[in-house]
């Protein structure tokens, strides 16, 4: 993009000294609340200031922008414009770091003036929060950008300092304005302006000041993303199971270095989600594929990634494991925000189907079932419906409990037949392949990803993962099968329905005859 | 009670001659019609004029002292038609509406009033929709002013401006016998400014006086052969009597020198952006000083001849600045300079693009192409010479890397479960044929709903899926709100379609207010509203229409019954038209209604529940199907620090409003057990406490007891 950036500074015949100021943000996020300060703000300092905004059904929680012009009041009456232009704007304060980066692309940002004032924190937009896969876009993009766009640039989560102090981003908002000293009014002036506001004051001062430090504290850029934590760290536990699993972990030393991290997390979610011996069988499992790596490590820490994830399949025991912990207690607890004297109920919203009792069934008795339509019918009949499942009751949560401590039985349950079926299967394609096309070997544990969720989400999954493997035999033997394997899988993970796989399966079937395989060798 | 509440501000509207007025533009105006002595004024909402309405009903006490009647229309219709007050009588009167929908829906009333004329002055306050932030289709009042020959002010956007329109407005109307349009543009109406105010007046006959003094004159009937005098009326009288008013009060203005190589005719409207384009080419000061000659029309129709012939006289050229199309001004212009045997090029449109908001940059890259070709001795050397590479800078190109951010339906909003429904019937049944409407349920058409194939106007949704009734193995389905029905949807859409026997499914959205125009109280309003009559049932009004076929649902949010119904409205043998009436409170206005009630009461000591929603975040598998069901602002996605998990997992914030459509549709579509519903219970009772507190610990005790017999992790 090109602006003019050598356009006159407010200079003109006496243009000077207007403070162009653009506010984006999205709707419902209060940027009529700063907009409305910073008038009160400009005019309690002596100066004209004149504000635009187009409220308005148009901007119902989309992206929206407010405008303020200001200069030292006279006795005449100045001229000013109700819109911002490109290249033409002195502060831009963005509520959200993706409004910051329409703000770039709009040209208002630009580096002979601009200071850009933004929160760095992200509203997803329905787009990115939609796919089934993961549609975030880049943050990384935006913040260069808006290092090489601004002539200074603050950024600072003034989203999370306005929760963390009771109240919403514009006080936030206008602390780091008067924090970033680009207005020419001291901060006692904008307290005064919360002040006379007269609603909410003494959270929106705190929210105001958290806001003023921040983007004084640190004037150059976010702090990137905090780093996982170390896994496989046992806090408690019986003895002997400890011991048995520190056994486990020395195993994991044999396998290649750039697989180990992923080994160690994949073993502590398998034995969390079943028991220790359970990770003897995911390394046993890991281990057998390793062995047949090329050396690079990909393939083994695909499988330690997608065999962990495979093993530890999502099923009733598993959610009513989880929904019972004295962890999730603290958790739900910590994320309400319950304080002393105040109670929290919890109603937990399931639907089981047929399919979720049967699998629930000993192996045996639950095919026998699923074999007869009427016989299941009335299995359906009776779950197969809406149940809210208060938890913080002994009736809710012991129904849970009980359903949990099913886990010691779950290998002679028929999912768990299915479920390994299904494993052995997928596997069986990867001992295949890796010896002679170890990357397409590797995109095929990856395809494990496409199973996830539960009843029709699951089914649905389970079906497009059939779907991308089945374009196995086109794809043996090319040089490019891998890469295609990997487009399949990200395809299938663009839309619900899976019309972008279709294509891409159709541009598969299409493809020329595989070359020899000399050629690939 | 509307969503933004202007009881402080209206205060202003009191204060006298002298003092300063600062405030948003339609306080502006609504000061300005007190201070005009108007006797009554009407309007239907829409934004921009929203607030106006909003204004004005916070303010009915101040205008009651005054004498002054305000009508809450229920269509722009209507509200047009009240100007006929001014048709016998010498009070003034004022409406207001968005334009150009607004318009086009009151255009029978205005075209019978211009017909006529008016005796007392009649404003018509049109809020033009047109550029950024707009809702509507792309088109010009100014068409309406000149078919009807209704005169079209259109001021510069500052307050005093736009005050002084107002008062020239009613006299122009007055000394014409014609009814005004006054244009104010989107931003203008949300300006904030100041200006010296004058004192209110009371209106100089009340409504209550001419009631009890009727007054008739069959020649301002439109009725032949009246109808065919009050054309040549209109041009033999009214529009010289237009002319001379505007020449004599000078009400378009000249800015700049006398003379000039070049001149720029510009609406009163783009002033502001013209002013500021010169500013940064230096032709021009801050304060209105410019190089360059400047015939400004605060009155855009009708045009002065002798005023343009003039100021074209001895120029080069002259550019229009005229925003949106047709190019009427340019046009007709061109026609008075051609008649006059005029030299100047006319110019414009060409220069400036035909269609479109005039932005800052346009504005600028057109005055500077203008006069780069006419006179560029008046430009700054670089803009001479505009195509040095080292001018520009080149800056990161973020194209595809910002998610596009369209307006959605809010945190809560009750209108989503209706189109979660909506999409697991499309599941079961099919994709449908959906005539959408004019209201907030018209997002559906945007992601994650997808639904919806057209929208022909507020409360023609159900009429505008007429044709489709005919036999067929699908029935269509069409969608109107509560504003909608009551604004013409009421025999246009249900009345329509009962005569018809449509065989179509009719879904009215009922959220207690016209919602999406700032939550104005309506007649099926649940509120008590002291100056209006509410809770006004639809489905009573549906059924008096003669529809057998009615459903009343009264809470939306409950996603299998509303799934469950539509399927059956889809499907039943049933004839004629079904109607579905889905019933939940706006959130928006809820919250705003409700939270005030809330903190009142948590902090009385009262026992006050206040839910929301979460995710289990290790139950969550991240398929992210409960989002392509709802779109909710709170319910977001977040990445977890788990090498393990390829995509990131739904989370619902602290904005979570506990509306429990996560739930709903998590239960009704088979989702998943991640959702649970976690309900705070503020100043519990004693007992409640006890209960609570023993229940934790049984539950702590069992949690412990198998915490014991397995290895337990640090998460």
């Amino acid at each position: 993009m090109n602006v003019h950036s050598a356009m006159p500074s407010p200079s003109g015949a006496d243009g000077g000294g207007i403070i162009k100021l653009a506010i984006l943000a999205v709707g419902g996020q209060g940027g009529g609340v700063v907009t409305s300060w910073i008038v009160d703000l400009a005019e309690q300092a002596g100066y004209y200031a004149q504000s635009t905004s187009v409220p308005g059904v148009a901007q119902r929680t989309g992206a929206t922008i407010y405008y303020v012009e200001m200069l030292p009041a006279t006795d005449r009456t100045p001229i000013l414009s109700l819109m911002p232009a490109a290249g033409d704007v002195d502060i831009v304060l963005a509520a959200e770091l993706m409004e910051a980066g329409r703000a770039i692309q709009r040209g208002f940002v630009t580096p002979d003036r601009t200071t850009l004032i933004t929160s760095s924190h992200r509203a997803f937009a329905v787009s990115e929060k939609a796919a089934p896969g993961s549609g975030i876009l880049e943050t990384a993009p935006i913040l260069d950008a808006a290092r090489q766009a601004a002539a200074r640039f603050l950024a600072a989560d003034l989203d999370t300092l306005a929760v963390q102090n009771g109240s919403v981003i514009s006080a936030s908002l206008f602390g780091a304005l008067a924090g970033s000293e680009a207005l020419p009014f001291p901060r006692e002036a904008f307290e005064a302006t919360i002040r006379r506001g007269g609603k909410g004051i003494a959270a929106s001062l705190r929210a105001f000041a958290a806001g003023y430090e921040a983007v004084r504290a640190d004037a150059a850029v976010p702090a990137p993303a905090p780093v996982a934590a170390e896994p496989g760290r046992i806090v408690d536990g019986p003895p002997a199971q400890r011991q048995a699993f520190g056994a486990l972990v020395k195993r994991i030393e044999a396998l290649p270095s750039p697989a180990q991290e992923m080994a160690r997390r994949g073993l502590q979610k398998v034995v969390d989600y079943q028991d220790v011996r359970y990770g003897g069988e995911y390394l046993d499992r890991v281990a057998a594929v390793a062995a047949l790596d090329d050396g690079s490590g990909t393939l083994a820490e695909a499988a330690a990634k997608y065999i962990a994830n495979a093993m530890a399949y999502d099923d009733v025991i598993r959610v009513a494991d989880l929904k019972t912990r004295a962890r999730r207690t603290e958790r739900v607890r910590r994320e309400v925000g319950v304080r002393e004297g105040e109670i929290l109920t919890v109603t937990e919203y399931m639907h089981p189907r047929g399919e979720e009792i049967c699998g629930l069934m000993p192996a045996r008795l639950g095919a026998y079932v699923e074999r007869r339509p009427k016989l299941f019918g009335i299995v359906d009949r009776l779950v197969n419906r809406g149940h809210r499942v208060r938890t913080d009751r002994l009736r809710g949560f012991a129904m849970l409990y009980v359903l949990a401590a099913l886990r010691p039985a779950r290998r002679r349950l028929l999912r768990h037949r299915v479920e390994v079926a299904h494993l052995e299967a997928w596997l069986g394609h990867v001992h295949r392949l890796a010896p002679t096309e170890p990357a397409l070997a590797a995109e095929v544990l990856k395809c494990r990803r496409l199973v996830k969720g539960y009843s029709d989400t699951h089914a649905r999954g389970e079906a497009k993962f059939d779907k991308v493997l089945s374009a196995l035999p086109l794809l043996e033997g090319r040089p490019d099968g891998a890469d295609w394997l990997r487009r399949l899988r990200e395809a299938a993970l663009v839309d619900e329905m899976g019309s972008a796989l279709d294509g891409a399966l159709k541009t598969v079937a299409s493809l020329d005859a595989p070359p020899l395989k000399e050629r690939t060798a | 009670m509307a969503e933004r509440s202007f009881a402080k501000e209206v205060q202003q509207l009191k204060i006298g001659a002298g003092e300063e007025f600062r405030g948003e533009g339609i306080l502006a105006i609504t000061k300005a019609l007190l201070q005009c002595g108007v006797g009554y004024v009407a309007g239907y909402q829409g934004a921009p004029i929203s607030h106006l309405m909003d204004v004005l009903t916070d303010a009915e006490d101040i205008m009651e002292e005054l004498g002054v009647h305000l009508e809450a229309s229920a269509s722009e219709a209507a509200a047009g038609a009240t100007l006929a007050a001014s048709v016998h009588y010498p009070i003034r009167g004022a409406v207001a509406w968005k334009s150009t929908v607004g318009t086009n829906v009151a255009s029978d009333a205005i075209a019978n009033l211009a017909s006529g004329g008016v005796l007392g002055g009649a404003l018509i306050i049109v809020g033009e929709d047109y550029g950024e932030g707009s809702s509507i289709m792309q088109e010009r009042s100014h068409s309406f002013a000149m078919k009807s020959q209704v005169w079209l002010l259109d001021p510069r956007p500052s307050l005093p401006s736009i005050v002084k329109a107002v008062s020239d407005g009613f006299e122009l109307s007055e000394a014409t016998n014609t009814p005004v349009m006054l244009e104010v543009r989107i931003r203008s109406c949300h300006v904030h400014g100041r200006f010296i105010a004058k004192d209110n007046q009371r209106p100089k006959m009340t409504m209550a006086e001419a009631l009890e003094n009727p007054q008739r004159d069959t020649n301002r009937i439109v009725l032949p052969p009246a109808s065919f005098g009050h054309e040549q009326e209109k041009v033999k009288v009214r529009w010289p009597a237009a002319i001379e008013f505007i020449k004599s009060r000078k009400l378009n203005e000249h800015f700049g020198p006398a003379d000039g190589k070049v001149g720029i005719i510009c609406q009163g409207g783009m002033y502001n952006g013209v002013m500021r384009a010169l500013q940064r080419l230096g032709l021009a000061d801050l304060y209105g000083e410019s190089r360059v000659p400047i015939y400004c029309l605060n009155v855009t129709y009708p045009l002065i001849r002798d005023e343009i012939v003039e100021f074209c006289a001895g120029k080069d050229a002259v550019m229009v600045v005229e925003e949106g199309q047709p190019d009427h001004i340019e046009q007709a212009i061109g026609d008075m300079l051609y008649k006059a045997g005029g030299t100047a090029r006319l110019t414009g449109k060409g220069f400036l693009p035909m269609a479109g908001e005039y932005t800052g940059p346009v504005m600028l890259a057109g005055l500077t192409d203008f006069l780069r070709t006419y006179q560029p001795d008046l430009l700054p050397d670089r803009e001479r010479a505009p195509n040095d590479p080292d001018e520009k800078i080149a800056l990161p190109d973020l194209g595809g890397k910002v998610p596009m951010r369209p307006p959605g339906f809010c945190t809560g909003c009750p209108e989503r479960p209706i189109f979660a429904a909506m999409k697991l019937v499309e599941k079961k049944l099919g994709v449908h044929h959906i005539a959408a409407d004019i209201g907030c349920h018209l997002f559906s058409i945007m992601p994650p709903f997808n639904l919806g194939a057209t929208t022909m106007g507020y409360g023609l949704g159900p009429a505008s899926a007429s044709a489709f009734n005919v036999a067929a193995k699908k029935r269509p389905i069409a969608v109107m709100g509560d504003g909608g029905f009551w604004h013409n949807g009421l025999t246009s859409g249900v009345g329509n379609a009962v005569f018809n026997e449509q065989d179509g499914v009719i879904l009215i959205v009922d959220n207690y207010y016209s919602a999406a125009t700032g939550g104005q109280d309506i007649l099926s309003s649940r509120a008590d509203n002291a100056r209006r009559s509410t809770q006004h049932p639809i489905t009573r009004a549906v059924e008096g229409l003669g529809a057998t076929w009615v459903r009343q649902i009264d809470r939306t949010y409950d996603v299998g019954k509303m799934r469950d119904t539509l399927t059956e409205a889809l499907t039943t043998e049933h004839k004629g038209p079904k109607v579905i009436v889905a019933s939940s409170e706006c959130m928006l206005n809820k919250q705003r209604r409700v939270k005030p009630q809330m903190a009142a009461a948590v902090k009385a000591g009262k026992r006050v529940v206040k839910p929301r929603f979460g995710v289990d975040e290790d139950v969550c598998t991240g398929d992210h199907a409960c989002i392509r069901l709802s779109g909710c602002p709170s319910l977001s996605v977040k990445k977890l620090d788990d090498p393990l998990r390829d995509d990131p997992v739904a989370a619902i914030d602290t904005s979570c409003v506990g509306c429990g459509n996560c739930g709903e549709v998590a239960e009704a579509a088979v989702l998943c057990p991640s959702f649970y519903q976690a309900d705070v219970v503020f100043n519990p009772r004693p007992a409640e406490t006890r209960r609570a507190s023993w229940r934790a610990g049984i539950i702590g005790w069992l949690q412990r007891r198998r915490d014991r017999g397995r290895l337990t992790f640090a998460s």
